[in-house]
């Protein structure tokens, strides 16, 4: 008999469930099969009710993000045989409500990452006729990390503090506005400092560090909180000692 | 088809479920034993003002088995909070040279090189 391997993936549709269950199934084991595969094949084979978003299966997209064994992964990321002997325990992300099965309501995440204006905010209207706004590989270095950013939310579930606060902007979004307000051609770092700057923004990080640990495009959220915190200490401060500056 | 998004909560034990928490909230706790040991040097402050004997009985004080154990306890979550700080610290504070990033262990470098310097400076004014 050909080798197989478990998956307990946790169940819940909201017309017949008053809440989740977990639900085993026994699929084949590949070498080169993800978490991403096994859930095709119990989609295909086995129990076509299983819900759970996907698109790319190249760590691209972003959308296969699930707790598996307890960490926040990309399902088409976390292969087989990394839990090969064992069971794979597979949930939705943490810190998300369930929307159905494996696929969690974002909506929380889409209005935040709104809210920090993640795009270029240009310094001064410039006519077209002026030609491009030219930026140098340094200036670009200062920021390219963080422009990796897919998304996946990861980084939300395996944040403590967004369990703890959901009102917490977040890591992502929060890499995002560093990102744009870190880019040579940017101008609207003022216009951002509303939301990033406040409590419920970079405020509300303890630098726990989990959300850089889990990112896969290692983008650092974590560092870009502690940076924005720095500068936006620096503001402050200058606010302060401007006379008629303090708001 | 009718929307009922299941909320799950939040336990209080959060932080038992993954190494990395514990660890965290173990950063968190050894800033009472940092704020501590500043208490107690306050109290020094404060004894030295009243005069000698006050002081004498504070220098016993912290010269006792108890005093040593605490200022030990205290030393080794400082230790604990210094050693991830300073592990955290390319994060907070990266540097770019020649539009280049320095590499996080220069970094980590620097601060442990800065710390032996004051530890030096400070006990050689002891004149230890």
């Amino acid at each position: 008999m050909s080798e197989t391997i478990t998956l307990e993936v946790l169940r819940y549709h909201p017309e017949t469930d008053s809440e989740p269950h977990f639900r085993s199934y026994t699929v084949p084991y590949k070498d080169e099969w993800v978490v991403l595969d096994a859930l095709n094949h119990i989609k295909d084979n086995l129990d076509a009710t299983l819900s759970y978003r996907w698109s790319c299966h190249m760590a691209v997209c972003g959308s296969c993000g699930m707790m598996i064994n307890n960490e926040p992964k990309l399902s088409c990321h976390a292969f087989l045989r990394d839990y090969r002997g064992g069971v794979i325990r597979v949930e939705p992300l943490d810190h998300f409500p369930i929307e159905r099965d494996l696929v969690i309501v974002m909506d929380s995440f889409m209005d935040k990452l709104s809210g920090v204006k993640p795009y270029l905010i240009p310094k001064e209207d410039r006519p077209l006729a002026e030609g491009e706004y030219l930026q140098s590989p340094a200036e670009l270095n200062t920021f390219h990390r963080y422009t990796q950013c897919i998304n996946c939310v990861l980084c939300y579930a395996a944040c403590p503090q967004i369990g703890l606060n959901e009102d917490f902007v977040g890591p992502a979004a929060l890499a995002l506005a560093h990102r744009y307000n870190l880019d040579s051609r940017d101008g609207g770092r003022d216009a951002r400092a509303e939301v990033v700057a406040s409590n419920e923004g970079v405020w509300e990080c303890t630098f726990v560090g989990a959300c850089s640990q889990v990112c896969p495009k290692q983008v650092d959220p974590a560092a870009a909180i502690q940076q924005i915190k720095i500068s936006a200490s620096v503001d402050w401060l200058k606010n302060l000692l401007t006379p008629g500056g303090y708001r | 088809m009718s929307r009922r998004p299941y909320v799950r909560k939040v336990e209080r034990s959060w932080w038992l479920r993954r190494p990395r928490y514990v660890l965290y909230m173990i950063r968190e706790l050894t800033s009472l034993f940092v704020g501590l040991y500043c208490a107690l040097l306050v109290v020094g402050l404060v004894r030295l003002a009243q005069g000698p004997a006050p002081w004498d009985g504070f220098v016993a004080a912290f010269s006792s088995p108890l005093g040593v154990a605490v200022q030990l306890l205290c030393l080794v979550f400082a230790i604990y909070h210094s050693v991830t700080w300073f592990a955290l610290t390319p994060k907070a504070m990266p540097l770019m040279m020649k539009g280049e990033p320095v590499p996080g262990a220069v970094i980590v470098g620097a601060h442990y090189v800065a710390w032996a310097a004051v530890s030096a400076i400070v006990l050689i004014g002891a004149g230890v």
